[in-house]
């Protein structure tokens, strides 16, 4: 069946949005330190789509390039971030984001 | 049917997402958050983003997620316990969240109220042959400085987690 | 060029050496840099007087300009004429003659070269007060002779009453110093200058009402400067300081400022008729008020200063009534005899071992014969007796008030009898009669009474020096006359004062009858001082007590201030809240400003 309905490309963005704006939600709302840093991958995800929605409508693959990169600091990140998350639990531990608080006051 | 293609797997995505954010277990969380990157690389693919879906799905979800899991299974703290009661922070937050929603919507439709329409085969640069060429030649730059980017990240990573030598 | 500079300079230099050195150089040293800093200025005086034969023209040096703003200016010039002759002569002679008695009375004093710089330092400022050739620079001299005397009236500085009686100097000047400032601002609005010269020469073409303020203020000034009724109350308590202080400033040099600088604006007073007659009455009145005074103080000190505000009433008269030289004439004399009774005081007090109150002593006239005859000089020139100083130019300002007015001869002739009675009165009951204090005297050293004497000679014939010819060019034309039955009159009155003092204190000691009312009231001064005291100086301070200090400086200067700081801390509190150690709370704040900058970039339309 030949539908050539498309999508318009704005619901892209809007679903873009709702993932952003659940990622923030995670990463305000939850202490486990870790579900913390997947909601930031998942804001990530959510601007990695973004990229590839304008870049098809600019027709040119710049924003797939930007995709990539942010791909590859996301490991960069999600890497040392884990590190600290395990030195932050053998030197606390606890994982509880509202425990590591020395520099109150 | 490009209509319906996206229909589910946005519904998947934002599901998921709920997910991730509800969830007590980090374990469960992180499950639903591959779940996101796996309904997104198929979003992609509507995108003509070939390489990139392909990437998601074998570095994000195949590598990064699995990193994560590696560790939360590694720190077995189990889920969050306590009751999570109502700081300012969460009560300031949500409507800050709702907030920010409104505004990217709002600026979405002020700006980009746009005819064009994504469909299968509507864009043909996003396979690896273009991917590449574009990768070697315009962002060359970029591309070495990422690679001693995650040099780097390693480097680091190891420095961090290692047992101290006694 | 004259150079007039060096007559200032070279006392300021003494001040100088004394002042930073003088405590490590032996006393004959500091002694002699002080000497003969003043005698080389009195040299020097000398020496231009007979270069430019005796100031028949004025000499007017103009060193440097001060001030140049528009078309104002004031320069640095000294200026010297007739005038300024007889001021220089008298200051720096009778200076050097009182800076060298200083060199015996002050030989046991602990601060010895303190005290000698702060006498060059006075020498200094009132050679610059005299030579100045604008008002701005004879302030400068003013300011400085009234520091000076508060320098040296609090002397001893560990004594209380010593260093009230500075503060009271002080601030009652200060008074008299307001009103010459008021005096030069409408100097310099009205005649756009401040050079004597040129503001004495432009006076007849300014209204009467312009001058008469401008001289009513120069008037305040001089009185406060030359202890006239209402602002003499600072001399009798100058006494607390050392006595040769008090003849060289008290009595020959920083109280005749007043008179010289009426007698410098001459043309301004003669060109304003009812100033001049006020300074008549505030003369007079002092004049007899402080006979009055005189009349009951036991101080020997303090009779002779109630004298010396007496006196200077005196020369108030002869500047009112025109007669300027008259009363330059008697400055000069008043020097001569003025600092001979204080300094012939002194000789006594060092001889009594520092007793000053005359019913301790007596039967001094064999002990001290150098001191009672020279003394008996002073005493015989101040009552007019001819043919010493006195005689003379008392004579030729009581003549001048016949001519002006009769009433104020009369009044001038009564306080010239009291004058001579009270002066008789401590001489007799110092030097006649039996000895009743406890010392044992002895005469003075050779360095107090060399002066004595040479004072004692110009007292005797210093009358002889034609004053009045030589000054009479420089003033405007004043009364003239002559009346040998005035000159007889006066001098009577003179003889009769000394009579009554020898029938009532020469001989056998009187009875001592109860004090009535009258005698309680004079004797305490008219309580002149008490009232001060209750209707200035003690709301004065009550005032800045309870409301300047409580009040304004407490609550309101410092509670602004630490109102500023506290709030400022508050402010600090309140930021200190951000950094809250929670990664949440600072997860918040970043959600809220990418909010507020999204919507500010939508609105503004920047995100196309």
């Amino acid at each position: 069946m030949s539908a050539p309905a498309g999508v318009p490309l704005t619901w892209f963005l809007v679903l873009s949005a709702v993932l952003f704006s659940l990622g923030i939600a995670g990463f305000l709302l939850r202490r486990n330190i870790i579900t913390v840093f997947m909601s930031i991958e998942l804001m990530l995800n959510a601007v990695n789509l973004t990229f590839i929605t304008f870049s098809y409508q600019l027709k040119s693959n710049s924003g797939h390039l930007f995709a990539f990169f942010v791909m590859v600091v996301a490991a960069a990140e999600a890497a040392v971030g884990l590190a600290i998350i395990l030195t932050v639990y053998k030197n606390r531990g606890t994982l509880n984001i509202d425990e590591v608080e020395s520099l109150k006051n | 049917m490009d209509l319906a293609f996206f229909v589910i797997f946005a519904i998947i995505a934002v599901v998921s997402a709920i997910n991730v954010v509800v969830q007590t277990h980090p374990i469960s969380s992180a499950l639903s958050l591959i779940g996101v990157m796996v309904s997104l690389a198929a979003l992609y693919l509507l995108l003509g983003a070939d390489f990139i879906a392909m990437a998601q799905i074998i570095v994000y979800a195949g590598a990064i997620m699995v990193l994560f899991i590696f560790t939360i299974m590694l720190l077995n703290t189990g889920g969050e316990t306590g009751a999570t009661h109502r700081t300012a922070v969460q009560i300031a937050g949500i409507p800050a969240l709702l907030a920010l929603l409104a505004a990217l919507c709002y600026s979405l439709q002020r700006f980009y109220p746009s005819s064009v329409q994504a469909a299968f085969g509507g864009f043909d640069k996003g396979d690896a042959h273009s991917i590449g060429t574009a990768l070697f030649r315009q962002y060359l730059l970029p591309f070495e400085v990422t690679s001693i980017l995650i040099l780097v990240a390693i480097l680091g990573a190891i420095v961090l987690a290692r047992k101290e030598i006694d | 060029m004259q150079n007039l500079w060096l007559i200032p300079a070279f006392p300021l230099a003494g001040f100088l050496i004394n002042g930073t050195i003088g405590r490590k150089l032996p006393k004959f040293a500091v002694a002699f840099i002080a000497i003969f800093c003043v005698m080389f200025s009195f040299a020097w005086t000398l020496k231009v007087y007979a270069a430019t034969q005796s100031f028949i023209t004025p000499v007017t040096e103009h060193y440097f300009t001060w001030i140049q703003s528009g078309q104002f200016r004031v320069g640095w010039d000294f200026t010297a004429d007739r005038l300024t002759a007889v001021m220089l002569f008298v200051v720096t002679g009778i200076g050097s003659l009182i800076h060298i008695y200083s060199r015996g009375y002050m030989d046991h004093d602990e601060s010895f070269a303190r005290f000698f710089a702060y006498m060059n330092l006075f020498m200094a400022f009132m050679l610059t007060l005299v030579l100045a050739a604008n008002y701005l620079l004879l302030f400068i001299g003013w300011e400085g002779v009234g520091l000076s005397s508060y320098l040296l009236i609090g002397f001893w500085y560990k004594k209380k009453s010593a260093t009230d009686a500075g503060n009271k100097a002080f601030i009652v000047n200060r008074i008299g110093d307001f009103g010459f400032m008021l005096a030069m601002l409408l100097i310099v609005i009205n005649f756009g200058t401040l050079d004597i010269a040129t503001v004495t020469a432009a006076a007849p073409g300014k209204a009467a009402v312009t001058l008469t303020a401008i001289c009513l203020l120069l008037l305040v000034g001089a009185c406060g400067k030359s202890a006239q009724f209402p602002l003499y109350v600072w001399l009798p308590d100058a006494m607390e300081g050392p006595t040769p202080v008090s003849a060289l400033i008290h009595a020959a040099t920083m109280v005749t400022a007043g008179i010289y600088v009426i007698a410098r604006s001459s043309n301004l007073f003669s060109h304003s008729a009812t100033a001049s007659e006020v300074v008549a009455y505030v003369g007079l009145f002092t004049a007899i008020f402080a006979a009055s005074i005189g009349l009951l103080q036991n101080d020997i000190k303090k009779i002779f200063a109630y004298s010396t505000v007496s006196q200077l009433g005196y020369m108030f008269v002869g500047l009112g009534v025109g007669a300027y030289s008259a009363s330059v004439y008697h400055l000069m004399t008043h020097a001569f005899f003025k600092a001979l009774l204080f300094l012939g005081a002194g000789s006594v007090i060092h001889a009594c071992s520092g007793e000053q109150d005359i019913r301790r002593m007596g039967g001094l006239r064999g002990k001290l014969p150098i001191t009672f005859a020279t003394i008996l000089c002073a005493g015989l020139a101040i009552s007019g007796i001819p043919p010493f100083s006195g005689f003379f130019s008392k004579d030729a300002i009581l003549i001048a008030a016949y001519h002006h007015a009769p009433w104020m001869f009369w009044i001038g002739v009564v306080t010239a009898g009291m004058t001579a009675f009270y002066v008789f009165r401590a001489i007799f009951v110092t030097f006649f009669g039996t000895y009743r204090g406890d010392a044992h005297p002895h005469e003075s050293p050779l360095t107090m009474t060399v002066p004595l004497v040479i004072l004692g000679i110009l007292s005797a014939v210093g009358g002889f020096i034609a004053i009045p010819k030589y000054l009479d060019p420089i003033f405007p034309a004043g009364e003239e006359g002559h009346a040998m039955g005035l000159v007889v009159v006066s001098v009577a009155a003179g003889i009769i004062g000394i009579l009554i003092a020898g029938v009532m204190y020469l001989g056998r000691p009187r009875k001592e009858s109860a004090p009535g009312p009258l005698y309680n009231l004079v004797y305490h001064k008219y309580y002149v001082d008490e009232a001060y005291n209750a209707a200035i100086v003690h709301p004065l301070i009550v005032t800045s007590r309870s409301v300047l200090w409580k009040l304004v400086d407490n609550a309101i200067i410092d509670g602004m201030v630490d109102g500023a700081a506290a709030q400022t801390r508050n402010a600090g509190n309140l930021l200190r809240k951000l950094q809250s150690g929670s990664i949440r709370s600072y997860a918040a704040w970043i959600v809220v400003g990418s909010v507020v900058l999204i919507l500010a970039m939508g609105l503004t339309g920047a995100g196309r």
